[in-house]
């Protein structure tokens, strides 16, 4: 007896160093590699001055932040040098997600629940554009959308002539970003259409509902968080893109806020403008963030 | 499954109703999906078909990345092929690039995994004050952008850690396992808690240490959860841009992605073609690997892999 209670004792002070003493190499991490890098990035923006190298000294007491920059970047986000990057960025974001949604939701929608036999074929080729490159699937367009390529050939079959693509439009950034963001908004969706519970779709028609009224009335509503989920996760990226529009754009003129801030902070003397405007970008980017942070939160609860 | 049935009840349905009244197509539920298949078959056409046109011309007989002219493998392996130095085995710049990125994505794996791993564990039974804050960091750079993520980390590198690491090979990992370990932590914790505490508990009672406990009982039902979360790490250490185009310094430390990246503007040739297919089957080698591993893992309770690595990727 007295034996069991000691074996007992040590159990649970082992215990109580055993799981901090697992979780402390990942949190550790974290905060050096994560979390005091986020701080880097205030310390940068609201820097205190410039070295001899013309490199800004990171103000990294609190006490010492000067917002002069950070107000000249509020500024010219409002009105002036970077009103026209976060304009395309919410228009460009906001046409490419309509995209999204008008086809991905269809998409999900049919290999979830109506595929059959086709499901498992399909499923894996939503997943396939997930896992290729995104670089890899935007020089695939590149390539089709060159002055002698595949899509000027297709269509000068009706006549219409050579088209200079990739020389700066607006319409052709929106495709790029839907055509790159489109795999990463179908499979939450999906995930998430294919729990909904199939008898309460055929309740409603059984109660005499025509499809559309079905849908409008029920599948939609019952498929809302999902849509939001997948809109939140498709988002987050999409604002900070800049590749996309280097790559089939490549024109000052579409230029979005990632843009700005991947010149500002990798090619330049501009590096405290450059963290401003990460700064801001996650103040935007913020409601976003913290849905998502409490949909995982929520789903691993679950899961316990 | 259920789709089945209701094609088998519908065809039936569909023949009643003929004989009795004229259904129109949107009263009648049972009605095949055209339309639906139709966009979704359109939308795989338009997502894959691009990618296939990028791999053939990997094998086009010209310099020319969007005419084809015929058939060759110059832009793999070609020695004096079509250009000296032009095919991927035969420029030292390509060669490294794809050798940085499976090292890359190696290092990245056998790092992030134990520490992930060893942080689900940990976070899963630890319950203080203390740990709901650890798993507040931990669940953060999930939800971060890239681009968040990628200039904090050139910033801090570049600023207060320029003593211990400087902008390359070692910052390019830091970065990867720093966005791996969250995704890691998730993916065991969540095959932790549908395993439960009785196995341990049952362990334990029967005279194992805790420590064995976990090693002997608990790890080893951990490792289709850690296999899949080390394919996962290293299918996106290769596939990242956004951190790595930040971190990697110089251009003996590129990797594939910021080279095609960087390459495309300003000397685009099929060898690119060539190097991103290169990298596609890396890619798609890792995944098939974790699918068929799963698979076997699933064998018997009917589920389906392919759901696991949907659900995986969430």
């Amino acid at each position: 007896m007295a034996v069991a209670e000691t074996t007992e004792g040590q159990r649970d002070r082992s215990a109580r160093f055993l799981w901090p003493s697992l979780a402390i190499p990942g949190t550790a991490w974290l905060i050096v590699l994560f979390v005091v890098p986020f701080y880097g990035i205030m310390a940068v923006a609201f820097s205190e001055g410039y070295d001899i190298l013309g490199q800004p000294i990171p103000a990294w007491n609190p006490f010492t932040w000067n917002f002069t920059v950070m107000g000249d970047v509020i500024q010219g986000s409002l009105t002036g040098l970077y009103q026209t990057a976060w304009l395309h960025t919410f228009l460009y974001s906001a046409a490419a997600m309509t995209i999204c949604i008008l086809v991905g939701y269809p998409v999900a929608y049919y290999v979830a629940r109506l595929a059959g036999r086709q499901r498992g074929l399909l499923l894996a080729l939503i997943l396939a554009p997930w896992w290729i490159n995104y670089l890899t699937r935007m020089l695939a367009w590149v390539g089709l959308l060159q002055q002698d390529g595949y899509v000027n050939d297709f269509l000068g079959i009706f006549g219409i002539g050579n088209i200079d693509w990739l020389g700066g439009h607006w319409y052709v950034v929106v495709l790029g970003l839907a055509y790159g963001y489109l795999p990463f908004f179908i499979v939450p969706l999906y995930a998430y259409l294919d729990r909904i519970d199939q008898r309460l779709i055929e309740a409603s028609r059984d109660l005499g509902a025509n499809t559309f009224r079905t849908f409008f009335r029920v599948t939609l509503p019952l498929s809302r968080i999902g849509l939001i989920t997948a809109v939140v996760i498709t988002a987050l990226p999409m604002f900070g893109d800049y590749y996309t529009n280097t790559l089939v754009s490549g024109s000052p003129s579409t230029g979005m806020i990632g843009n700005s801030i991947e010149q500002a902070i990798l090619s330049g003397f501009s590096r405290p403008q450059g963290a401003s405007l990460v700064l801001l970008l996650s103040a935007v980017l913020l409601v976003f963030m913290a849905y998502y942070l409490i949909l995982i939160v929520r789903s691993s609860r679950e899961a316990r | 499954m259920t789709a089945i049935g209701i094609d088998a009840r519908g065809a039936s349905h569909a023949f009643d109703d003929a004989k009795t009244r004229y259904v129109p197509p949107w009263r009648n539920p049972w009605r095949r999906p055209y339309f639906l298949s139709t966009i979704t078959w359109l939308y795989v056409l338009w997502s894959l078909v691009p990618v296939l046109i990028s791999i053939q011309f990997s094998f086009n007989d010209s310099r020319s990345r969007s005419s084809w002219v015929g058939f060759t493998t110059d832009w793999y392996v070609g020695r004096d092929g079509i250009q000296e130095g032009a095919s991927v085995v035969d420029n030292p710049e390509l060669l490294r690039a794809l050798g940085n990125s499976l090292t890359l994505a190696v290092a990245t794996t056998l790092i992030a995994v134990p520490i992930g791993t060893a942080l689900a564990l940990g976070l899963s039974r630890w319950q203080s004050r203390t740990s709901n804050v650890a798993n507040g960091i931990s669940l953060f750079p999930l939800v971060t952008p890239e681009l968040v993520l990628g200039s904090a980390l050139f910033l801090v590198i570049t600023t207060l850690y320029t003593g211990f690491v400087g902008l390359g090979k070692e910052a390019l990992i830091l970065g990867h396992v720093t966005f791996s370990i969250s995704f890691i932590l998730v993916i065991v914790r969540s095959r932790l808690s549908s395993i439960g505490t009785e196995f341990e508990t049952a362990a334990q009672d029967l005279g194992a240490t805790r420590m064995q406990a976990i090693r002997t009982v608990l790890l080893p039902m951990l490792v289709p959860a850690i296999f899949a979360s080390g394919m996962i790490t290293f299918a996106a250490s290769l596939d990242d841009f956004v951190v790595s185009n930040f971190l990697y310094g110089d251009a003996t430390n590129i990797t594939v992605p910021v080279l095609l990246y960087s390459a495309v503007k300003s000397a685009p040739s099929p060898a690119l073609n060539a190097l991103a297919t290169l990298l596609l089957i890396g890619t798609l080698a890792a995944l098939l690997l974790t699918y068929l591993v799963l698979r076997l893992r699933r064998r018997g309770d009917g589920g389906s892999a392919l759901d696991d690595l949907a659900s995986v990727e969430m």
